[in-house]
């Protein structure tokens, strides 16, 4: 076999070409040269029948992408794979350009040519909207709604202000005479100055998410990030149509229809969007014989909007953008279950692997003499400005908005923002669109994006952590010295945010109600199968929550009983307690220790208080022993609060991943509480029906109680179950039902069968308390007033999402009943189940 | 709606909550408007089921206490000037105002008046102290389930025991605002309201 094959295919292996023939202009020739082989080689057989033939020429450009796919999976995981020191100090995505400089470099060496080039069709047709998609999709939809007006301000204003100024300083610069003799104008400035104005969503997702910020500051820098590159295209685009009109010809007229022409680009592209997330929805409506494939219509559709509004000169970005948020919503509940796995697999593949390789490109693409013109004033003014004006523009449109803003934009958060300016692949892919022949400089221009990138991905990112960590450890420094400061704190921020809901800081906001009631009343109705509906059903997926946490209780009853006992993991905490106390104690109190190995095997049992309430208030003539325990007392103490405490809003972090979709803890953490405050609620509302105790002293009744309850597993809250059932049971013989809540009921569309309630409302063994008790309890006011939630109604409530984020406080006092009743059927559950595990 | 809302409120009245409480007429009309949208009674007054409709007070760990903070001792009913006295507690420090201090005695805002709000939260006897079983009840509160009644125990106690002075077991407000002095409380209990 010819020599030269074997060079191009060993080449190929090693080295791998991405997408489609137009990277590779410069193999064109090794093609030809491979074709002349293969003709040649056709000849020699003609002779006899060919056993196998060796066609490379037929695979080659498939054969390259995949290779290139391969290398790139292989270069993903090898940077994961790096030893800790490496990857917690440099960030995957500038790894990933590094490694691209050492394939770069092997690829020139062999061709003493960049035969690999990232180019721009590829990035914008091929790479770019999966991850653009994938970011949309999983948008985090209530905070990027929430915080829209900040986003749009910082994406729309931001990036011109960037743009601008960049491009004028840079103009200035070039003619006070810094940057010698360079063919370029006041508009090719501009233009330079709007592509390189592009916040990279990819850069700034993959550095953001490994340096963990709160999710106010995560979503303004994301949302940011991802419509300001859309942004940028469009003013790209602007600018471009200048540069081509000549800067003679333009007058008011022509920068009024430049200005125009990006309102309408933008706006249209999302518009686009929508539309399409209005067709997916619908059609995702319909899919439910062909599940199989239901889940690529996301893809394609996606896609298509993306395509579509290319054609149509509209902005694809901001198109496929608000496509993947608007739709999520719809799809997720129309699609079966296995589908939305699936989706979300698919799209963290696509938007990972594409991400992989268009780092991985920067970095190749970097190698080669070609494009690399030095011109150190511009590269270095360049660096300078874009970093100044970033910090600039930030603390400026901060201070406009903190004058609006009710949680106003701390300073910290500023700085983090404006050095999170990280900038990628799209800049680099819309400098490398420029025409040559309108813009002389181009070459100069890619390899200062370059530099830009390279700079702001690499050092920028990798210094990003530590800056955020020094923040953080400053703010952090002078506080939480004590428990009771730790604990005061989150108080405060409790209290802060149930004040804010009191005032009514979203509640209040007329348009949002109104929106929500739309939304629920038509958008749904239209887009979302009446199925759906239902399984979207908080109410559901409480009962659900429920039922779970029940058996999980069982079992760890079951194992505390059993022989099966501490296996599970959260009671690690506790042995590290006993270990500790073991240690420091065993001099000082050696009969508790026998207690201890007592206790083996049922360790929760094992009292700490009484150790700590015997030996602190008592002299100890052993004063370091006493320090020293301290200490262990106060981290143990410390660790634990810090673990368990429960977060507030602000706190939480943000949900979406890059990589992965994590099991969000404050969901559980909401369910808990919310749980709790409804069973607190459920308490003192029987006991002020039962007119037993005066309503003071009911709080701290049944907040004891609620606490012995959550101890022991719920079991010994049975006796009281029925009660709650009595007032239903008297509403609904006696149909009074109260006008005021009519009237909202009515609004809330059609009824549903949910057989969740049934069984336990018409079960015949509740009756004897009922009775019972209904005879000898007159209810009082407030029982009377309750009366209207009858089960009856609760089935027309059903098909409403009841949401955190919902602000009609109507439906959530009437979940809140609800989810009291369904909280009784699992503990009735609980009764009948326990001889199991005795 | 907004606008009818704040028709029923009297020119005399929102200058006696102005004094009272240090806002502006806007935030008065504003928080009016919404203080008359959680009045589904109708009557004038909130009551602890009104409280309780917010949804996000539900999945607050404190809602209940909260709620219970806005009702004066053994009263079912605030009106919109118990409502406004309560939310002054959260309003910001001002510059300016920190000077009128001296002058016209302690005003709502002002950070003892904050921590007596907090600390209120924990005293449900109302005794001026926090005792361990109250600090216990707000402890299990705010944690998970996840920890056990042993361990809180032992946190209640060692949170006793850095704020208590006089060795009663007990923490007392003062023992409460001498252990929170390096906290920035004027600026952790303050929320900004819309003007």
């Amino acid at each position: 076999m010819p020599s030269s094959v074997y060079l191009c295919l060993s080449r190929a292996v090693f080295l791998v070409c991405f997408v489609n023939p137009l990277i590779m202009q410069g193999l064109s020739e090794d093609v030809n040269e491979i074709q002349d082989h293969h003709h040649h080689q056709q000849k020699e057989n003609l002779t006899g029948l060919p056993i196998v033939t060796f066609r490379w020429h037929h695979v080659q450009t498939p054969y390259l992408v995949i290779i290139w796919v391969f290398v790139a999976g292989l270069a993903k995981l090898s940077v994961v794979e790096l030893s800790h020191h490496v990857t917690s100090v440099f960030p995957e995505s500038g790894l990933l350009i590094m490694l691209g400089f050492v394939l770069g470099g092997i690829v020139w060496g062999a061709d003493m040519a960049q035969t690999f080039k990232l180019i721009p069709p590829t990035f914008f047709y091929y790479l770019l909207p999966q991850i653009i998609l994938d970011a949309s999709y999983f948008m985090p939809n209530k905070l990027f709604f929430s915080n829209l007006g900040a986003i749009l301000i910082y994406a729309i204003f931001g990036t011109c202000w960037n743009a601008a100024t960049v491009g004028l300083s840079l103009w200035g610069c070039y003619e006070a005479g810094v940057m010698g003799d360079l063919d370029i104008g006041l508009l090719q400035f501009l233009l330079f100055g709007s592509l390189i104005a592009a916040v990279d969503p990819v850069a700034v997702i993959a550095v953001f998410e490994e340096v963990h910020v709160n999710e106010v500051l995560f979503i303004l820098v994301f949302g940011e990030s991802l419509l300001n590159d859309g942004v940028t295209v469009v003013l790209y685009n602007v600018f471009d149509a200048f540069v081509s009109l000549g800067g003679p010809r333009i007058d008011a007229a022509e920068i009024f229809k430049g200005i125009f022409s990006f309102v309408v680009v933008a706006f249209g592209g999302s518009f686009l969007g929508i539309v399409f997330a209005i067709l997916l929805s619908l059609l995702t409506r319909c899919t439910k014989h062909i599940q199989i494939i239901e889940a690529g219509f996301i893809f394609v559709v996606g896609y298509l909007s993306y395509l579509t509004a290319e054609m149509l000169s509209l902005s694809a970005i901001l198109s496929i953008t608000f496509c993947g948020i608007c739709c999520q919503k719809y799809v997720n509940a129309n699609m079966d279950e296995k589908s939305v796995t699936t989706v979300r697999h698919a799209m963290k593949l696509l938007a990972n692997g594409s991400e992989t390789m268009i780092f991985l490109f920067l970095g190749i693409t970097a190698i080669d003499t070609e494009i690399w013109v030095w011109n150190t004033g511009f590269i270095l003014l360049t660096l300078l400005f874009v970093f100044i004006y970033r910090i600039i523009g930030t603390f400026l449109f901060t201070w406009m908005l903190n004058k609006f803003r009710l949680v106003p934009i701390e300073v910290i958060d500023q700085v983090v923002m404006s050095y999170g300016g990280l900038r990628g692949a799209v800049a680099y892919g819309l400098a490398a669109m420029l025409d040559e022949d309108k813009i002389p400089e181009k070459n100069l221009m890619i390899s200062t994006t370059l530099i830009v990138v390279y700079f702001t991905v690499i050092l920028q990112g990798i210094t990003m952590k530590p800056l955020v960590q020094w923040l953080k450890v400053k703010r952090a420094a002078h506080s939480d010295l004590k428990l009771i400061e730790k604990l005061n704190n989150r108080a405060f921020d409790h209290i802060l945010a149930a004040v804010e809901d009191i005032c009514g800081r979203i509640g209040d906001n007329w348009w949002t109600r109104g929106w929500n009631r739309f939304e629920e009343n038509y958008i749904s109705w239209l887009l979302m199968k009446s199925k759906a509906r239902k399984n979207r059903d908080y109410l559901f997926n409480i009962f659900h929550k429920l039922n779970l946490e029940d058996a999980i209780n069982y079992v760890s009853e079951g194992e505390r009983q059993g022989s099966l006992a501490f296996s599970r993991s959260d009671e690690a905490a506790n042995v590290d307690f006993k270990k500790q106390f073991g240690s420091e104690f065993a001099d000082v109190m050696p009969n508790i220790m026998v207690d201890v190995s007592n206790y083996e095997l049922g360790i929760e049992h094992f009292s700490v208080t009484s150790i700590v309430k015997d030996t602190i208030p008592s002299v100890s003539l052993d004063i370091h022993g006493q320090d020293r325990k301290n200490a262990m007392d106060d981290i143990n103490a410390h660790h634990l609060l810090q673990q368990h405490l429960y977060r507030s809003r602000k706190n939480h972090r943000h949900k979406y991943s890059r990589s992965h979709f994590s099991i969000n803890q404050n969901e559980d953490e909401v369910q808990e509480i919310f749980q709790r405050t409804m069973r607190s609620r459920l308490e003192s509302f029987k006991s002020a029906k039962m007119g037993v105790n005066p309503a003071k002293k009911i709080t701290k009744h049944h907040k004891k109680e609620l606490m012995h309850k959550m101890s022991n597993g719920h079991t010994d809250s049975t006796g009281h179950l029925y009660e709650d059932e009595v007032d239903r049971a008297v509403g609904r013989e006696a149909g009074a039902i109260n006008s005021t809540f009519m009237r909202d009921m009515y609004t809330m569309g059609a009824g549903i069968e949910n057989p969740v309630f049934l069984p336990d409302m018409d079960s015949p063994a509740h009756s004897p308390p009922w009775l019972m008790e209904t005879e000898a309890v007159a209810p009082s006011q407030r029982a009377q007033r309750r009366l209207p939630w009858t089960p009856n109604r609760l089935r027309r409530l059903a098909p409403m999402r009841i949401s955190t984020c919902s602000t009609d406080s109507f439906l959530m006092a009437d979940v809140s009943l609800t989810l009291e009743e369904h909280d009784e059927q699992p503990q009735t559950d609980s009764e009948e189940m326990r001889p199991v595990f005795d | 709606m907004g606008s009818r809302a704040s028709s029923l409120l009297r020119e005399e009245d929102i200058d006696e909550i102005k004094k009272e409480t240090g806002f502006s007429h806007s935030q008065i009309t504003r928080l009016y408007s919404r203080f008359h949208s959680l009045d589904k009674g109708e009557n004038g007054a909130l009551s602890r089921e009104d409280f309780q409709r917010i949804p996000e007070l539900a999945i607050n760990p404190l809602g209940d206490r909260i709620i219970n903070a806005f009702f004066p001792e053994g009263e079912d009913q605030v009106n919109f000037r118990g409502f406004m006295r309560t939310l002054a507690h959260f309003r910001p420090v001002e510059d300016n105002e920190k000077n009128k201090d001296m002058i016209s005695g302690e005003p709502l805002n002002s950070r003892t008046n904050k921590l007596h709000f907090a600390f209120q939260l924990y005293d449900l006897d109302r005794d001026d102290k926090i005792s361990r079983d109250e600090l216990l009840q707000v402890l299990r509160m705010m944690v998970g389930v996840n920890i056990s009644d042993e361990q809180l125990g032992s946190i209640a106690d060692r949170t006793i025991q850095e704020a208590d002075t006089n060795g009663d077991m007990c923490i007392s407000f003062s023992e409460f605002t001498k252990v929170l002095e390096k906290v920035d409380v004027e600026q952790k209990m303050s929320i900004r309201f819309l003007h």
